[in-house]
């Protein structure tokens, strides 16, 4: 019922082939999209924009360029060659981390290695800075995400997405079928740090205002990103939305919950919120391995067949 | 995306049933009691909190009003810590103090903003100093700069003036905090003429075999230890396990707590640090604070940190807090004061003798007063030595003054570029 699928007749290649091909599917989303864009900025107030809902969009940024890479291309998976890959991002990661927290010139100078965001405008609005308000933010960072969920979704099912799916299913049989194993794992690489540099610039600029290389990007904030990728499904837009939401909002609901709501103490909460975030993901992880994304699948499907299951 | 709507709404029912407490003073505590630092970190929300009951309990408030006091958890992290800020910022909040240099970064133009004072007291952005270019920040009663500052000084004392050729190694946190005294020293070493080197460790620091491979190599004469945390302890033993004369190893007023001289026992013997206030149970305050908190059952924590260092810290931090906040309810003549009136009363801040000895806490820490041009009060700290058979720490020497004609001029320096990176036109509030 909910997935009505009467008379949804496709008449032509581009119907056929779009992202959502289920009508209702399809103007479910839209009317996300129109309230994200057009009702939430009057309704959402300061600490749900700073605290909650800009981090999520820059962490869903992140997510989605990672998941290019690692998703879509297959690198940095366990296979020898995607490991030897992974040892040296890793090390790029503490090498980079060196280097910004050395060179003067990174950051600006600056006593401390602290460096702050310089106030910037878009149509006169401040969207960066201290003036910056909570619905700019808001606004700016949701800019980016649905510019750059589009580009994503559109790169990944195209002919660039294609390759990239045939390295990470079988490298040999994909060199075999005439795909060019470099260019295609390079372009993976330079399109998901594309979405991940952009993802930095805005988690500095608009969320943090003042950062420390060392602090502010640290190993645990590249493992974070991976979680939010394992755990919202690999190879999958909806997958780094979900993946972000959960290990964005979910920490702060939870806290809100305890602490806000039942009034228990800020450490046990902090404490509790360790475990049960732990626990939910190992849960999550035996339950369905192919994460958050083929649960929502599973679901789908049942919806698409409810009430007259066969 | 469902979820943020869903949570969205959610928010916009939360806030609308939040409770309306009116005629309180919100005192927010940025605490954090989890995480590698939370050692750290227990003790001074204890000591914060504990005070901050007894102003309530005794007196019934600060000029008759109820103390508010909220909690919220950063665990160090700044990121958690934005979002503690962006939590509290609606809430009539009349003083922050998040106990985190990275934090302080944060908050620094965003309160400034918002209109909220914050006190980072002997921690933060050191040219804060200059009330001129940040209105909304106090660093009282002193800085890294001046700690810096006083250590050399103290060097200089038992070198009978002179450092000259001397080796002096500063093994710092690798965070903002840790870089803070850099600039101060290398300044120093010139003006002085000692060897001046640095090295790193990163967070949280627990493993730091190498940099003390590197100090063993290069024989330096005194080691600053400029950590928090864990950090602490372990470098204190690894201190010890090299034989380093611990005598000649200095900690900044966050190296020198009991939890980082505890663990490594008897080898910790002689290490000695900073101390911007007095420490111990001797002060009267401990009866008052045993009648109308600890007995009573109102202690925060699990209650076992009384006297520490850290405890005294957070005491020391809640007292001229609360004195500022009687001071903004003379100034203004009102009992409920405001964010923007709590300001003007830690603008026009005054620590008599007199006063802390009412208080029952006489000598805890020095007298100064407060002023637009110096928002960082004296700069003065003492040295204090581990005695590890009493397990106590003793003060060694008087307060020392610290070199405040270099340091003011580095924080005209430092806070004028602030202030031109941010359009800040520099000037006295009131």
């Amino acid at each position: 019922m909910l997935y009505r699928e009467a008379g949804d007749f496709k008449t032509s290649y581009p119907s056929d082939s779009q992202t959502f091909p289920i009508r209702l599917d399809r103007y479910g989303y839209y009317a996300l999209l129109a309230v994200a864009i057009g009702v939430v900025p009057f309704i959402i107030n300061d600490y749900w924009a700073n605290a909650i809902v800009v981090p999520f969009l820059i962490y869903t940024i992140a997510a989605l360029g990672l998941n290019i890479l690692i998703g879509y291309c297959g690198q940095l998976s366990l296979r020898i060659k995607g490991f030897y890959l992974a040892v040296a991002t890793l090390a790029a990661q503490f090498f980079l981390i060196w280097l910004f927290t050395r060179t003067g010139w990174f950051f600006n100078h600056s006593p401390t290695g602290m460096i702050s965001a310089p106030e910037r405008t878009v149509f006169g609005l401040a969207v960066t800075g201290p003036r910056a308000t909570a619905v700019s933010a808001y606004l700016i960072c949701l800019a980016f995400l649905i510019a750059l969920a589009w580009l994503a979704r559109n790169l990944t099912r195209g002919t660039l997405g294609r390759k990239w799916m045939a390295i990470r299913d079988m490298d040999i049989a994909a060199e075999i079928i005439g795909v060019n194993p470099l260019r295609a794992k390079l372009s993976a690489f330079a399109v998901s740090s594309f979405f991940i540099g952009i993802a930095g610039a805005l988690f500095f600029a608009v969320y943090l205002g003042a950062a420390e290389a060392g602090e502010a990007f640290g190993i645990d904030k590249s493992f974070l990103v991976l979680f939010m990728v394992i755990i919202g499904g690999l190879g999958s837009i909806m997958g780094s939305f979900l993946g972000g939401a959960f290990l964005v909002i979910g920490p702060v609901m939870l806290k809100l919950l305890l602490v806000n709501q039942l009034g228990w103490s800020s450490d046990l909460a902090a404490h509790l919120e360790i475990m049960i975030i732990g626990a939910l993901i190992i849960v999550f992880l035996i339950l369905e391995p192919h994460g958050l994304t083929a649960l929502w699948r599973t679901i789908k499907e049942k919806l698409r067949l409810w009430p007259f299951p066969y | 995306m469902k979820i943020t709507h869903i949570a969205a709404a959610l928010a916009v029912s939360m806030t609308a049933a939040g409770p309306v407490l009116a005629e309180t003073l919100h005192f927010p505590m940025f605490n954090y009691r989890t995480g590698p630092f939370a050692p750290s970190g227990i003790p001074f929300a204890d000591g914060y909190q504990d005070y901050l009951t007894l102003v309530n309990e005794r007196d019934g408030g600060i000029g008759g009003v109820p103390i508010r006091i909220s909690e919220c958890e950063t665990a160090y992290n700044t990121e958690r810590g934005v979002e503690c800020y962006q939590n509290i910022r609606g809430d009539n909040p009349l003083i922050l103090q998040p106990l985190s240099t990275g934090i302080v970064y944060q908050i620094i133009p965003r309160a400034a903003e918002d209109g909220i004072p914050i006190h980072s007291m002997g921690y933060g952005r050191t040219s804060a100093v200059n009330g001129e270019v940040f209105n909304w920040t106090f660093s009282y009663p002193a800085n890294y700069w001046d700690g810096a500052s006083v250590l050399v000084n103290h060097l200089l004392d038992e070198n009978d003036g002179s450092l000259d050729g001397k080796k002096i190694i500063l093994l710092y946190h690798n965070s903002a905090y840790g870089r803070e005294a850099i600039p101060t020293l290398t300044h120093l070493s010139e003006r002085y003429g000692f060897d001046f080197q640095t090295i790193a460790v990163d967070s949280p620091g627990q493993e730091q075999g190498n940099q003390w491979l590197q100090i063993r190599r290069e024989r330096p004469d005194y080691v600053f230890l400029w950590g928090w945390g864990v950090m602490n302890s372990v470098a204190v033993q690894e201190a010890s396990n090299i034989r380093f004369n611990m005598n000649n190893l200095y900690g900044v007023w966050y190296s020198g707590s009991e939890n980082d001289v505890m663990p490594a026992g008897a080898g910790a013997h002689g290490y000695r640090s900073l101390a911007m206030h007095g420490t111990g149970r001797d002060f009267p305050v401990y009866e008052d604070l045993q009648t109308h908190v600890y007995d009573r059952g109102l202690a925060a924590g699990a209650g076992d940190q009384l006297g520490s260092v850290l405890y005294s810290r957070g005491m020391y931090a809640a007292m001229l807090a609360v004195e500022a906040a009687l001071t903004a309810q003379k100034i203004h003549g009102v009992a409920a004061i405001n964010a923007a009136q709590m300001r003007d009363g830690m603008a026009n801040l005054v620590i008599t003798e007199e006063r802390m000895t009412e208080l029952g806490l006489g000598g805890i820490g020095p007298v100064f007063s407060v002023s637009c041009q110096n928002h960082g009060g004296p700069g003065q700290a003492m040295i204090q030595e581990w005695d590890a058979n009493a397990g106590k720490w003793n003060m060694i020497t008087d307060w020392i003054a610290s070199d405040r004609e270099l340091i003011m001029e580095l924080v005209q320096e430092d806070s004028l570029a602030y202030a031109a990176e941010n359009n800040i036109t520099p000037t006295c509030m009131d």
